[in-house]
């Protein structure tokens, strides 16, 4: 049996590390706070921003010079799939739950003989994917951890789905991040990004009594301009909602974390309190039966 | 004079809602200005200055916008901006940073149109810069 002494300074580690993680708790529920803000200060945009494009995408969808982005290359043979995870790690399944359903989703098309690349954003994505997926890592991108994404840092990641796409490297990409439910639930999702969705426009919602849209310059010009930004929207809503659903995994992690050291520290201490008093009563067996013996 | 209400968003927040009663754009067609019962319009925007006049004949209120959208409909003016900013807040080393990106981009430019594009937004950039800093 551990001695007391043993006894004593696992106690105080363990009590050392209860502090630790409750002190990541906390710390995660105000970044919580906070991301959840920037995914809400975010929203007004991508709501205008979708009913802009179901506008104009209906009117486009079938004219001839509807842009690549829109209509796709025609084929579904080649495919991207950015996966956006944390930077770092103890944040229970987060990170995990993402590479699983983009390991799944690969697996998919891979049996189903199609090539598929992979796009990293974030650390440990890149990690878990490395392992089976080496070679078909095309890029990965990281950021400063211990930052909300800023919308720039979503554009260059669109910039470089754009310019692969430009280049013909693949004809549809999957944008891969965990939905924020609630502090504990979070659903890994999977989101077409290229070929753009266009949402049904609201029926009658835009076009009173028929009136006539101008557009300056052209419809076809202005679409050019508004895919490429609706791509970078759709990252940054990803990695606004990733942002959240990595500090709610953390934070009840790290609540459950905080628990098993405590429960943990009450059986210890149990134990150290039984061997003390083991250890007085053998004492005091060994004076008595001493004294008798004389 | 009748007033409708004016959106302008970017992407990282909603800066401006609120009954208006006058907006002058920076359209990439050139400026043009958006009252009550405005026809549907929809157009890019170029760099430059948005100016929103609450009342009327008061001082304009005003925002700098690095490009975007304008979309004007039944229900009003909305601007999705790339970035905006007010100009009261915006720094002359900003202006000046966008005026370098934008020469970076011209002389990186490969085809013709990415240069006349470049071109327009750092002469743009330029004269915003003349007259608001």
């Amino acid at each position: 049996m551990a001695s007391l002494k043993d006894l004593r300074n696992r106690i105080a580690s363990v009590k050392a590390t209860q502090k630790i993680t409750k002190a990541m708790q906390m710390v995660a529920a105000a970044k919580l706070r906070r991301a959840q803000l920037a995914a809400e200060a975010a929203r007004p945009y991508a709501e205008r921003m979708e009913r802009v494009l179901a506008n104009l995408g209906a009117n486009l969808k079938n004219s001839p010079d509807a842009p690549l982005l829109l209509t796709g290359t025609g084929s579904d043979k080649r495919h991207l799939l950015v996966v956006a995870t944390a930077e770092r790690g103890l944040c229970g399944g987060f990170n995990g739950s993402i590479v699983r359903l983009a390991r799944l989703h690969a697996d998919k098309l891979i049996a189903e003989g199609k090539e598929v690349q992979f796009l990293c954003v974030g650390k440990k994505g890149a990690e878990l994917l490395r392992r089976n997926y080496g070679g078909l890592i095309r890029e990965k991108i990281e950021f400063p951890a211990n930052q909300t994404p800023s919308f720039a840092s979503a554009d260059g990641v669109a910039t470089k789905v754009l310019e692969l796409y430009k280049a013909g490297e693949f004809d549809v990409a999957t944008l891969f991040f965990s939905r924020f439910r609630s502090v504990i639930s979070q659903t890994p999702t999977a989101q077409q990004i290229v070929p753009a969705e266009v949402p049904e426009p609201v029926e009658g919602a835009d076009a009173p009594d028929g009136a006539l849209y101008e557009y300056e310059p052209s419809e076809e010009e202005i679409l050019d301009e508004l895919l490429p930004k609706n791509v970078a929207i759709q990252i940054f809503k990803g990695l606004l909602e990733n942002a959240a659903s990595e500090q709610g995994a953390r934070m009840s992690a790290m609540d459950n974390a905080t628990r098993n050291a405590g429960e943990m520290i009450k059986k210890l201490t149990l134990t150290y309190n039984r061997t003390r008093q083991a250890q007085i009563t053998k004492e005091l067996i060994e004076i008595i039966s001493g004294a008798e013996a004389l | 004079m009748d007033s409708f209400p004016f959106e302008l968003v970017s992407p990282e927040k909603l800066l401006v809602s609120e009954e208006v009663q006058h907006v002058v754009v920076p359209g990439s067609e050139g400026e043009f200005g958006v009252m009550a019962h405005h026809a549907p319009f929809m157009t890019t925007l170029k760099p430059g200055v948005v100016k929103v006049y609450k009342t009327e004949g008061g001082e304009p209120e005003k925002l700098f916008v690095k490009g975007g959208f304008a979309d004007v409909n039944a229900k009003g003016l909305t601007i999705l901006a790339d970035e905006a900013t007010p100009l009261a807040e915006m720094g002359v080393d900003r202006i000046d940073e966008l005026i370098k990106d934008a020469e970076e981009d011209l002389e990186d430019a490969s085809t013709d149109d990415d240069k006349l594009k470049a071109e327009l937004r750092l002469v743009r950039l330029r004269e915003t810069k003349a007259v608001y800093f």
